[in-house]
């Protein structure tokens, strides 16, 4: 198949560039190594809207991030994705640290940060109850809040979608070729060729440039580890609170998610270069956690814990740890979207429009459709609706009232939406991420087999061909004797 | 809105039990809510013998012991809306519900019964180190992928944590040809039935390790194999003794844990230590007319006991509903020390005229410790048992003529322990 443009990588800047993209006439193909969008950096990560004063002035982090955090309302509203803005507090616990929040004002002052505030002790007290009576004030950033990364992932995939973009999933790339302005990409899934490359391969966007002969990055995994709370602990944190920043990055958070559980994390542990599959977590990694959140909420218990994950950052080896964000010095047609750690998912509404802008000065060639959609059509969420819209919701359509997950109370129309729709769900995994089925707190061991059952059923397959994740994950060997 | 006098949430073993004694004790008008396609629970997985001794004084599989209610079930007037799930319960008793027949449902009632049951403690709850692999499963999900889907979750078997369902599994999964290399047990003890623990482990010659836990798993898509290691007396891993254990599925059975969701959504008081609702001899929680029986109040190792309980509420019930008391009930309050973890029911009325049972747990496992009810000063039953363990639930009978006469309005379970 032959396409003006292939975006390697389906994660949230993937996406977000090839909805981007798919504004212009041109065909575009978004490869995945994986069976689902969102399986790197952005389905484990601190689902943050960085308010935008920790990175340095003038920096590619700085202005996208702050751009990002404004843009972020407006496209969680056109692609139905949760995001809710609840501000941030880095919280200071001693005059060492309120010297620190001085700083940190000044810098998101110079790149732009609205309404900042430094608080005292009391008012922090008033925003955050059971804070630690050690905490002394706290820098406020109303524009700061909380968005789910692998639902805005898969919007925006979707709205690519619906824009004529195709999504090519388990199509890890392998190699590439550049011949009469013309990029091959070999494929798991075949060869595919293309005028213009974006390589979003998030951790693996090192490998993928060497491919074209750019070795002039390495990334550096990251890894951060992260418990989540039961949603009986969402009263013991308001806001998105942070320490003191370190080298290291922004340190352990605690942070309500869009969902209403609590998160907590994350640590960041350096890997080795050949490491970027290690998703284990640590018994240190998770100690160091429990441990740090103790400091900052001394009354959260990790005994209400439903889960723990780790995730990986994309670093680029070095001093200068900007985005690098630019077409390759190897080929002009090759842009590098590249060590996007945080605050990339912050910034991925910005970075999509600054693609797009790199994208129009290589190749102005290209012009806007007349046609595209801007949003994505609302997935049902029943437990959402009142009960008279519910009422008649079921009224038409029986699916809506047979509950499959007791946890979160997600319906079997909803999970069948999840994998009818554009770029749909193909694993347990995928219909967990879209419906919210087996992320409660009993995760998914009552719903785990009907959502096995319910995928064979819709997807013309056997039950032992469902997998939890793609690729050798599968739930089930044969039939019993 | 419908009208119910009663309405039974949950139609397993104790919700079929309450609503069948209920009826015989007069209420006209039931309904059943069960979530699943069947009534039964989780009885329609066990589809192993074992049980029914005490109720029924002979041997039946889960199935079938099911069955016996069933059938009562469907014989008598009380209706039945299955794959239905309860969102919540409203004050005045009003039970909103859903299915794919009747859309939303709105019942009122005028005594509920709690009979939700319990749930497995995942992964997640466990704080397992290690990857996200598939193959990591709760021991009674694989139950009902091999038993209700007749699809094998795995070939090549470790199983932490010796609860019943895991001992059951672990014989299960062997007898289906897959090779169970070990059951872990973070305690000293298993907190499984003896009679599983031999039946299953010592008949399969499976290996049962004490003392013992999971402390990393491996493997980036399938599950590889897990590293175990021995722990200390304060269950903490012990340097040196970690062992690698190749095998393809980790199946956890480390307990259960009642789903009061409903019941704390309806702002009824929650007992700390079993995890179910604070409950009288009725078994009637701390919002009037609603009462709670079976798994949902505290976690039971035999069935026949959630039958018996299931009994106590659903007589509560009708008599609640027949009368309709009010006014301040006065309570003997009771509880467990020196070995006793919990006692249920927590509250006796003073005007009790039937004798009650305490239902208690010892925490560890006693040899030939003497089980002392006491009042102040006042001892009203004591026995020496040979032996006792935290899986095996244990009872003692009060008499309703002594609780009457009870000068301090406080009853206490307790050991007393022989010195070694």
């Amino acid at each position: 198949m032959q396409y003006d443009v292939a975006v390697i990588g389906a994660g949230v800047c993937g996406a977000m560039i090839t909805r981007e993209l798919s504004k212009l006439n041109l065909k575009i193909v978004l490869l995945e190594k994986c069976n689902d969008v969102a399986m790197g950096t952005s389905k484990a990560n601190s689902a943050i809207v960085h308010a935008g004063f920790d990175a340095e002035p003038g920096s590619l982090k700085a202005q996208l991030n702050v751009q990002g955090a404004s843009l972020m309302a407006y496209y969680c509203n056109k692609l139905s994705v949760p995001y809710k803005n609840i501000g941030s507090l880095v919280v200071a616990y001693s005059w060492d640290d309120m010297k620190t929040l001085d700083e940190l004002f000044e810098r998101g002052f110079a790149n732009g940060v609205p309404n900042m505030e430094i608080i005292s002790q009391e008012q922090l007290r008033t925003m955050e109850p059971y804070i630690s009576d050690e905490a002394i004030g706290a820098l406020w950033a109303p524009t700061a809040g909380i968005v789910s990364p692998y639902e805005l992932t898969v919007a925006a995939t979707e709205n690519a979608v619906l824009n004529g973009a195709r999504v090519k999933r388990n199509s890890g790339v392998f190699d590439i070729e550049f011949k009469n302005d013309m990029f091959s990409l070999s494929t798991a899934t075949g060869v595919i060729k293309a005028k213009y490359v974006i390589n979003c391969a998030g951790v693996f966007a090192d490998q993928i440039a060497k491919m074209i002969g750019d070795t002039s990055f390495k990334i550096i995994p990251r890894k951060g580890e992260y418990y989540l709370l039961d949603k009986n602990e969402k009263k013991m944190v308001n806001h998105v609170l942070f320490h003191c920043p370190s080298k290291m990055g922004k340190g352990i958070l605690i942070t309500p998610t869009a969902h209403g559980n609590v998160l907590m994390g994350p640590t960041a542990i350096d890997l080795d270069f050949d490491s970027k599959l290690d998703l284990d977590t640590t018994i240190e990694g998770l100690n160091i956690v429990k441990n740090d959140v103790r400091t900052v909420i001394p009354a959260l218990s990790t005994r209400n814990c439903i889960t723990s994950f780790a995730g990986l950052r994309a670093h680029i080896a070095g001093d200068n740890s900007d985005f690098l964000i630019a077409p390759s010095k190897a080929n002009g047609h090759f842009i590098n979207v590249a060590g996007i750690e945080s605050p990339g998912l912050t910034a991925a509404p910005a970075i999509a429009r600054y693609v797009g802008n790199i994208f129009h000065d290589i190749a102005p060639q290209y012009e806007r459709k007349e046609s595209f959609q801007t949003t994505r059509p609302a997935p049902i969420r029943v437990n959402e609706l009142s009960d008279d819209a519910r009422r008649a919701l079921v009224e038409k359509d029986k699916r809506y009232g047979r509950i499959i997950c007791r946890c979160e109370g997600i319906t079997e129309g909803e999970i069948i939406d999840a994998i009818k729709a554009p770029c749909g769900a193909r694993d347990v995994d995928g219909v967990k991420r879209r419906t919210r089925a087996g992320m409660g707190r009993c995760q998914g061991g009552f719903c785990g087999s009907k959502v096995v059952e319910i995928l064979a059923r819709e997807l013309g397959e056997d039950m032992n061909e469902i997998t939890k994740f793609g690729n050798n994950s599968n739930i089930l060997y044969e039939r019993t004797k | 809105m419908l009208k119910y006098d009663l309405v039974v949430i949950g139609g397993g073993p104790a919700g079929m039990a309450a609503a069948l004694k209920a009826k015989e004790c007069g209420v006209k008008k039931i309904l059943i809510l069960e979530r699943a396609e069947t009534l039964g629970g989780i009885l329609e997985q066990c589809i192993h013998a074992g049980f029914g001794l005490h109720y029924f004084g002979e041997e039946l599989t889960g199935p079938e012991y099911a069955y016996r209610f069933i059938e009562q079930v469907e014989a008598s007037d009380i209706e039945v809306k299955v794959d239905t799930m309860v969102l919540e319960i409203r004050t005045g008793n009003v039970v909103i519900a859903t299915n794919n027949v009747d859309g939303m449902l709105e019942i009122s009632a005028t005594a509920i019964i709690l009979a939700m049951g319990c749930r497995e403690r995942p992964r997640g709850a466990l704080d397992i180190p290690g990857s996200r692999a598939s193959g990591i499963m709760t021991a009674g999900t694989a139950q009902k992928y091999v038993n209700i889907d007749g699809y094998m979750p795995g070939k090549k078997i470790v199983i932490l944590g010796s609860g019943d369902i895991g001992l059951i599994m672990a014989r299960r999964m062997t007898l289906e040809g897959a090779k169970v290399e070990m059951v872990c047990e973070l305690m000293p003890f298993s907190g499984g039935l003896q009679r599983n623990i031999v039946q299953c482990l010592e008949d399969m010659g499976i290996p049962l390790k004490l003392s013992c836990t999971v402390i990393q798993t491996h493997g980036i898509e399938r599950l590889e194999g897990v590293t175990i290691a021995n722990v200390d007396e304060n269950r903490r891993p012990i340097p040196g003794t970690e062992q690698y254990v190749e095998c393809d599925t980790l199946l956890l059975s480390v307990g259960l844990i009642p789903e009061n969701e409903l019941t704390r959504m309806a702002g009824i008081i929650i007992d700390p230590i079993t995890n179910g609702a604070i409950v009288d001899e009725n078994r009637q929680t701390s919002r009037p007319g609603i009462f709670a029986c079976g798994n949902v109040l505290q976690v039971h190792d035999l069935v026949d006991y959630v039958t018996e309980e299931s009994q106590i509420a659903g007589a509560g019930a009708a008599a609640y509903i027949a009368n309709r008391p009010r006014g301040r009930n006065r309570y003997v309050s009771v509880s467990g020390k020196d070995g006793v973890r919990y006692v249920v029911p927590q509250n006796i009325n003073v005007s009790t005229e039937q004798d009650v049972k305490l239902y208690f747990r010892v925490a560890d496992v006693y040899r030939n410790a003497r089980i002392i009810v006491e009042s102040g000063d006042k001892v009203l039953f004591s026995k020496k048992k040979p032996k006792l363990a935290p899986g095996e639930m244990e009872y003692v009978i009060i008499k309703a003529k002594d609780i009457g006469e009870l000068e301090k309005k406080q009853l206490v379970v307790r050991l007393e322990v022989p010195k070694q």
